[in-house]
């Protein structure tokens, strides 16, 4: 599978390892060269300076051949507008986004995005981990 | 008209002014605090602290009432997402939404934004406007007397495509030095060589026949 990976964040850094680790055709975007520092030494992937929200920087990362597009900087309005230009401009048939804000995320869902929003499973983590 | 505004920096400042002085109910979304106080002293109490591209936010301001939104802060994507929260979650009938890449217009209105307003966009077209569509190149400029050499390309549209150089009318004292075509490459015209789209035209002229040859090419 191509993956192509908006946001070299810690969670951008990880699951482009594991998508790299598992044989998948990995490439990270992030604006802050600085970031790619996070992939481990092992990464085979391609790491590319450039904004997802860009037309030069997605054609740069193949975006057109991508099976999968992962949004996941640290803002949720970048996230959701870079996935649905992947979406429907490119059409990527995968496209999952992270949001936080646990309204915009059921919407977003309700539209046709994958989504996730950590505030929802975390706050239910810690929950468990305190009655636990 | 009720009408929320996202984004109260100098566009959503201008806008309220005009949209409160013609009668209408607004409302404007800002999430800086300084720039809140600044909008109430000038404005009144039209202004709400808060994040434009939240429901919570849109819904504690009547939103679902609202007969419309324009999202007017300097970053496109949270214009986006004000927009289609307004429309998917309030039901707001139109929405408007300012950008300033302009290649973001088509995920806008793939995405059903109602109406985008790009400013680049704006300013390219007055600058392109002012251009000449048909550029003649100024190649040189004869020391003595007014003649001057210059180039021009026969545009892909153009009437003059497939008829011979005999044919063309050509400001008098001009005359085609070289014909530059795509296939042939360079040659000495004849007056019956014929033109195709986008050669390039070599020719001496005098100079002030420059806006002639411009209206023959354009024709």
């Amino acid at each position: 599978m191509k993956v192509v990976i908006m946001g070299c964040s810690r969670v951008g850094a990880q699951l482009a390892a594991m998508m790299d680790a598992e044989g998948h055709k990995v490439t990270i975007m992030d604006v802050d060269p600085f970031s790619f520092k996070k992939l481990p030494p092992t990464f085979n992937g391609t790491a590319l300076v450039g904004n997802g929200l860009d037309e030069e920087s997605l054609k740069k990362a193949d975006i057109g051949e991508a099976d999968v597009f992962v949004a996941v900087t640290q803002g949720d309005n970048r996230n959701v507008m870079a996935c649905q230009i992947a979406k429907h401009i490119y059409n990527v048939p995968k496209v999952v986004c992270r949001i936080y804000d646990p309204i915009r995320e059921e919407m977003y869902r309700n539209l046709g995005l994958h989504t996730a929003s950590p505030t929802k499973v975390v706050a239910k983590l810690l929950r468990d981990q305190i009655e636990g | 008209m009720y009408i929320v505004i996202v984004g109260g920096g100098q566009v959503g400042y201008h806008l309220s002014k005009v949209l409160l002085n013609d009668g209408h109910e607004v409302l404007i979304l800002e999430q800086d605090p300084a720039r809140c106080d600044r909008l109430c002293e000038e404005l009144g109490s039209v202004v709400v602290r808060g994040d434009g591209c939240e429901a919570a936010t849109l819904e504690s301001v009547g939103t679902a009432r609202a007969d419309m939104l324009v999202a007017v802060t300097d970053d496109d994507a949270r214009n986006l997402v004000a927009c289609q929260v307004a429309k998917h979650r309030f039901n707001v009938r139109r929405t408007i939404a300012r950008i300033t890449n302009p290649t973001n217009e088509k995920i806008f209105k793939i995405l059903g934004i109602d109406v985008t307003v790009c400013s680049t966009k704006l300013i390219l077209a007055h600058i392109e406007q002012e251009l000449p569509s048909h550029p003649i190149i100024p190649l040189l400029k004869l020391k003595s007397g007014t003649l001057e050499v210059i180039e021009a390309k026969i545009p892909p549209d153009s009437k003059l495509i497939g008829k011979k150089l005999r044919a063309f009318p050509l400001p008098k004292g001009s005359a085609v030095l070289l014909i530059i075509s795509k296939e042939k490459g360079p040659q000495i015209p004849t007056p019956d060589t014929v033109i195709g789209a986008e050669d390039e035209v070599v020719a001496i002229t005098q100079a002030e026949n420059e806006e002639a040859i411009r209206a023959m090419l354009a024709k």
